[in-house]
């Protein structure tokens, strides 16, 4: 059953669909990943910054985003906003140092969005970045998969 | 800076136009507090009880730091302080006696750490929980009961000293649990204290925003009736 599991993972992962069961979460390939959950998808110079969808399994049912304003510097593994589930605020921490030149304002009315659509329609900030080599500091998939089944694992 | 009595607590995305009977609050001048905190909005007085658990996220072991881990985990913890004494359970997000809600909850977690806090209905007066409206966001197990049929006095459970006595007992299950003087614990120890400037975000709601949303229900309720 385990290896199936494992076969399963790996498939989906590779057709970058996410699986109904909860076994494990879904990755994308192309991606870079925090160990505090969070992504980042680079085009050039910009970096669209969202949660994973372990991230969002693990929440719960969003409620609220609090997003930063225009402008604002983030960095590296610091914290830049916050969603609301379940009773709870939690901090969505920046993979990458920059400028936030876009926030996602569908999120304002539609928070779900970043449970349905964590890798997509989810996507919280966009960032003018600072220093690419900064993204050396994050894992790919494979490496944020096997971290998350470790830290699962444990508890 | 002193508070009076009540006081009414809203969690971070909390909307004073939708949960609070803004006239009444005006009406009164009842101080709305915004705390960083999730969840719902509580009334506080001079009885409320207060217990907040600021952990290291690795401090409970097998307790992974997400909302709900630590909730199921703060209602093992909370079993214990009632065994014995009532039908305690975490129902949903609350703690209830029977299918009545005594203790709200809320929480906040960071890369680091996390904070659990509750606050315990000790007693209230059935006239202060008309500050609040019925939420549009509430629990199934709450069946659209209104305040006064859906919660209960912590009171008529327990004293409090058995309540605190309890608490600490459960607490040193999981730490070790020493006493602080309250200036200790609000102005910390000056040995670990760190030179970061902290700036908190719980802050009083003014006057003047409850006004201003007080006012844009008003205007919407008389578009309504234009339209109609």
């Amino acid at each position: 059953m385990a290896s199936r599991l494992l076969w399963a993972s790996r498939a989906a992962s590779l057709l970058r669909i996410s699986v109904p069961y909860r076994g494990f979460a879904s990755v994308i390939k192309d991606l870079k990943y925090a160990e505090s959950h969070e992504w980042v998808k680079v085009d050039g110079n910009s970096a669209t910054v969202g949660i994973t969808d372990h991230a969002q399994d693990h929440l719960g049912d969003v409620v609220y985003v609090e997003l930063p304003e225009l402008g604002t510097e983030v960095t590296q593994g610091n914290s830049f906003g916050a969603v609301e589930s379940v009773k709870a605020t939690s901090d969505i921490n920046s993979p990458v140092s920059g400028k936030v030149v876009e926030v996602n304002e569908e999120l304002n009315g539609s928070p779900a969005l970043v449970n349905t659509s964590p890798y997509k329609e989810g996507w919280i900030i966009k960032v003018e970045l600072k220093d690419a080599g900064e993204l050396n500091n994050l894992k790919d998939a494979d490496a944020y998969s096997k971290f998350c089944d470790e830290e699962d694992a444990k508890h | 800076m002193e508070l009076q009595s009540p006081a009414i607590v809203m969690g971070v995305s909390g909307k004073p136009a939708e949960l609070l009977e803004l006239k009444l609050v005006l009406g009164d001048h009842v101080p709305v507090i915004k705390r960083f905190t999730g969840g719902g909005t509580v009334i506080v007085d001079e009885g409320t009880i207060f217990v907040t658990l600021v952990c290291n996220k690795d401090a409970v072991p097998q307790v992974q730091p997400y909302p709900r881990p630590i909730m199921s985990w703060s209602g093992t913890l909370y079993d214990e302080v009632f065994r014995g004494i009532a039908d305690f359970q975490l129902r949903e997000n609350d703690y209830v006696f029977g299918n009545r809600k005594f203790g709200g909850n809320a929480q906040s977690i960071t890369k680091n750490r996390w904070i659990h806090h509750t606050s315990f209905l000790w007693d209230y007066e059935d006239r202060n929980m008309d500050y609040l409206k019925l939420p549009s966001r509430a629990p199934e197990y709450r069946s659209a009961r209104d305040h006064t049929e859906f919660v209960c006095r912590m009171r008529e459970y327990m004293q409090r000293p058995a309540f605190v006595d309890r608490t600490i007992k459960a607490l040193e299950a999981y730490f070790s649990v020493q006493p602080v003087s309250s200036e200790a614990a609000v102005n910390g120890d000056p040995q670990t204290t760190t030179t970061t400037e902290f700036i908190p975000s719980t802050r009083l709601v003014s006057e003047k925003e409850l006004e201003d949303a007080f006012a844009s229900t008003t205007f919407e309720r008389m578009a309504h009736t234009v339209r109609i």
